[in-house]
């Protein structure tokens, strides 16, 4: 143990993703300056690209929407101790039901469809959410291993179904029928033509109440509460009377469901019909969202956009700088997703040190206030390396 | 070797200085929190040093920085009068100082002989090291008094054998200094009777030991001078022959303390609690609670004494409804408690019954939680805190609040996380949220475990007021004393069975020790039994 302090919660939430944003642009900007462009001109493409103009935005937003679904999967099955990764398999398996309600409904009304389509494809995304969970929870399989495979399942039963059972005989494309009417979502283009071509739907409305819904169902409800607590301290849910394995499976259930949003996004609201890989690891990314986001819907929604303004600005510095080639772009976002979800903890040794010095030095200089509260502390370490 | 050179010129020094080691002004610090404060100790050779005070008043950390696993911020070390800078615990080892500590550093599936040389080997052949460790370990057994088999696995031999090998191990690698960090906390009354006459004999050698412990009698019995500490200072170095008990205890918590609880006579009721032939397997399919009936009536406190693991941890999990019974029958207030899968822990408290568990942090509190979010664990159904799917925040901060006065928890803010309470003060927001459930039967377990004087007290007072309220209290603690003053009946568990019941007010440390270690029990032969076939199963 050296002289480190947890870190306030501003420090957790805003500082400390900012410092792993600031590293993974500065070794970008490294990677751009190595191929002989410059950096400087690349950040203003990239952010002109993203927010610069309505189209850019649109696709933003767009791209946007997929991932705070993505890292709603991630972090509600996170919250109850679950490392959800298979948010791509659940979003695809998902487009089956969007589509297949889409095109029986076609000639109907939006209004009807939607509604009808999430019911399809939350239950397909969800069902491919519950299996891992029912696995983790009565037989104890690890859902990392389970939702892998099931990413895999997935993939081979659409392009079965696709190639032999949704193509039109007169198509040479493993695709389904196109919807055309009352199946399409809603763009917001078609009412403010501002976003231009924009994709961006009625879908990103749907996103944002996932959020208030999933904020409101972890910290303002009795089933979150026991979601939290499992997550937290599975001996303590136990204890409390909470039935470890319903969580489990209700949560990965809710998970699923989640990542099944994005088939609407995509399939209803981009292709109009069911295609090959259509989630394009937007499920995968969901994982560095909800990293990012520490679980919390705000900062999910904040790292979706994130996200997504790295997608289309990288898109828009791809054409814009024939240098930065799209696997460059990959290179960037790569980094992004290495610092800010797998080398979070980079800084965080690091802060808690240097917070721990700026207490000390503000201990030593009123120390006799602080002292009690600080021998509470000392007594909680102390015990906690007794009882360990 | 070169370790028997070395013995011979720290001898020639140490006959020149009668002063093991000193420390002048020590201090440390983690974080705002200020460890220990400007400490002066002086260890005379040749003695038993007690160094006692409350947890978290520093002992450890002292210790710690004398072994060279902390740095001390500022302060001085000095070993056989020499000023020392000591950099890891393998440069303190090179000094003389070794260290047992309170969770044994061993590996279960090495032989002893194996582990006394982990680390210490001194040829990269295992077999060369092994046969200077057998002859060495044989001359120290010898010595004093040491015996334990070198070939035996470490997890074949009881708490008591493995100290052993950890004193063995300190021994081996030439240490003239022992720290022995609460070394009777997982023993046996005999077994600590076995460790003060090892300790003696080590006294008697020449060897110095310094014992960190909280047990006021441990000192009184051993110790040849004792220092008590109090929020990371030196209160006093003295001697032991001149002090006693209560001046200590007021020492460590800086006023007076009752060491017995005040009581008064019991008015049992009717039965709150019944057990009946309650058989019970543990994850690995043993059987560790093996045929037992328990009555617990509405205004007594009934005690489990016992090592622990004799089974006592399996017979609250079951009598709280986190286990499944494998036979036998419990009566809450005369309600079956039958349940499946994993809904015991909500039944038990319909069904009137409060539960403090044994592991305060791993299983009472989420630590990761704010305090008032565990002041409703387990009552998060409750329609108080909130009707329907919804929690109402407001009735569970304000719940939180109540329990934060009433029981005195400190610092008094229901949004800290729990992990920074003290462990006296998480042990009370567990306290104060089952007793505030009103229940018929409290089970507790371990109830201050890890907890400092100051709050034992407390603690203590508020289950006695619990059973003047006419509630059923079922205690089990590993702490002898707690137990002898606070319950009303004692039954003593051994190896999965009640293997007496005892009246505390009459029964002598001694008799209660005799039935711990399972001795004076011809009627239970089938038990021990029981116990092997078990062990070829496992």
């Amino acid at each position: 143990m050296s002289v480190r302090k947890p870190l306030p919660r501003w420090a957790d939430l805003i500082l400390i993703p900012f410092l792993n944003l600031t590293l993974a642009f500065l070794i970008s900007g490294l990677v751009v300056l190595l191929i002989g462009e410059n950096p400087l001109e690349a950040v203003q493409i990239l952010l002109y690209g993203a927010f610069g103009y309505g189209e850019g935005l649109g696709y933003t937003l767009h791209f946007a929407t997929n991932f705070v679904f993505a890292g709603l999967a991630f972090s509600i099955a996170s919250h109850a101790g679950q490392f959800n990764i298979g948010a791509e398999g659940q979003a695809y398996i998902a487009g089956l039901g969007a589509i297949l309600v889409a095109l029986a409904l076609d000639q109907t009304h939006w209004l009807i469809v939607m509604p009808l389509a999430m019911l399809a494809a939350g239950a397909l995304g969800g069902f491919w959410g519950f299996v891992p969970g029912y696995l983790a929870a009565k037989r104890g399989s690890h859902v990392v291993i389970t939702t892998i495979m099931f990413n895999f399942i997935a993939a081979a039963i659409m392009v079965y179904l696709l190639n032999n059972v949704l193509k039109e005989p007169s198509n040479m494309a493993p695709e389904s029928a196109s919807v055309v009417n009352a199946g399409k979502m809603p763009q917001l283009r078609e009412f403010w033509d501002y976003f231009g071509y924009a994709p961006v739907n009625v879908m990103m409305f749907v996103a944002i109440a996932a959020l208030i819904f999933t904020y409101i169902l972890l910290w303002r409800t009795e089933f979150g509460y026991k979601i939290r607590t499992l997550g937290k301290n599975s001996n303590a849910a136990h204890y409390a009377g909470i039935s470890n394995s319903a969580i489990v499976m209700i949560s990965m259930t809710i998970a699923g469901a989640m990542a099944g949003m994005i088939a609407l996004n995509e399939v209803l609201g981009v292709q109009n019909r069911l295609v090959l890989d259509f989630v394009f690891g937007y499920g995968f990314v969901g994982i560095a969202v909800g990293l990012m986001g520490r679980n919390h819907p705000i900062g999910i929604a904040l790292a979706a956009i994130l996200f997504g303004a790295l997608y289309q600005g990288g898109q828009e510095l791809a054409f814009m700088m024939p240098a930065v080639t799209r696997e460059m772009i990959l290179v960037i976002q790569a980094l992004v997703i290495l610092f800010t979800g797998a080398m979070e903890g980079l800084f965080r040794g690091p802060l808690e040190t240097i917070f721990g010095m700026i207490e000390l030095s503000k201990g030593s200089s009123n120390s006799s206030p602080s002292s009690p509260v600080g021998t509470q502390k000392k007594n909680a370490t102390a015990s906690v390396s007794k009882e360990n | 070797m070169t370790e028997n050179s070395l013995d011979k010129q720290r001898s020639q020094k140490a006959a020149a200085n009668d002063v093991a080691i000193e420390l002048l002004g020590i201090n440390k610090h983690f974080g705002p929190v200020h460890a220990n404060k400007n400490i002066d100790l002086k260890i005379r050779r040749g003695t038993v040093h007690g160094i006692v005070g409350e947890n978290g008043a520093g002992k450890t950390t002292l210790m710690s920085i004398l072994y060279g696993f902390y740095t001390a911020d500022s302060g001085q070390i000095q070993v056989d009068g020499e000023i020392v800078v000591i950099k890891d615990s393998s440069h303190a080892l090179r000094l003389g100082i070794g260290m047992v500590h309170q969770h044994f550093m061993l590996v279960d599936n090495f032989t002893v002989l194996e582990n006394v040389i982990l680390g210490a080997e001194d040829s990269p052949l295992l077999k060369t090291s092994l046969a200077r460790a057998r002859a060495v370990l044989s001359q120290l057994a010898k010595d004093y008094e040491l015996e334990v088999d070198p070939d035996a696995l470490i997890e074949d031999l009881s708490v008591g054998g493995q100290q052993r090998v950890e004193i063995l191990k300190a021994l081996y690698r030439g240490a003239q200094t022992l720290i022995l960090d609460e070394p009777t906390g997982v023993l046996t009354p005999s077994e600590a009777d076995h460790l003060f006459k090892v300790l003696e004999t080590l006294r008697a050698q020449g060897k110095t030991i310094i014992l960190i412990t909280h047990k006021l009698r441990e000192i009184m019995a051993i110790t040849d001078d004792v220092s008590v500490m109090r929020q990371g200072a030196m209160v006093k170095t003295l001697e032991t022959k001149d002090t006693d008990p209560a001046e200590l205890a007021e020492l460590m918590v800086g006023r007076r303390v009752l060491l017995r609880v005040e009581k008064g006579e019991a008015n049992p009721g009717d039965v709150f609690l019944s057990v009946s032939g309650l058989e019970v397997k543990d994850d690995m399919g043993v059987t560790r609670v093996k045929g037992v009936d328990i009555d617990v009536r509405a205004g007594e406190i009934v005690g489990i004494a016992g090592v622990a693991g004799n089974g006592q941890s399996d017979l609250l999990e079951a009598v709280t409804g986190m286990r499944q019974a494998s036979a036998g029958k419990i009566h809450i207030k005369g309600k079956e408690l039958s349940f499946s899968g994993d809904a015991g822990g909500s039944l038990v408290r319909k069904l009137g019954l409060a539960h403090v568990p044994e592991d305060r942090q791993g299983a009472g509190l989420v630590v990761d939680f704010e305090q008032w979010e565990n002041a409703i664990l387990g009552y998060q159904d409750d329609d108080k805190y909130g009707k329907g799917v919804f929690l109402s925040i407001a009735a569970a901060r304000k719940a939180a609040k109540e329990h934060i006065e009433k029981y005195d928890i400190r610092p008094a803010n229901n949004r800290l996380k729990t992990a920074s309470f003290s462990g006296g003060n998480q042990q009370k927001i567990v306290l104060a949220r089952e007793m505030s459930s009103n229940p018929d039967v409290l089970v507790i377990g371990q109830p201050t475990r890890g907890v400092d004087i100051g709050a034992i007290e407390f603690i203590h007072k508020q289950i006695i007021a619990m059973r003047d309220a006419d509630k059923a209290v079922l205690l089990v603690s590993v702490e002898l004393d707690e137990i002898r003053s606070l319950a009303d009946r004692i039954l003593v568990m051994f190896d999965g069975h009640i293997v007496g019941e005892v009246d505390p007010a009459t029964a002598t440390e001694a008799e209660l020790g005799l039935l711990m270690a399972g001795v004076q029990q011809s009627a239970t032969e089938s038990g021990s039994k029981n116990l092997d076939n078990n062990k070829e199963r496992g």
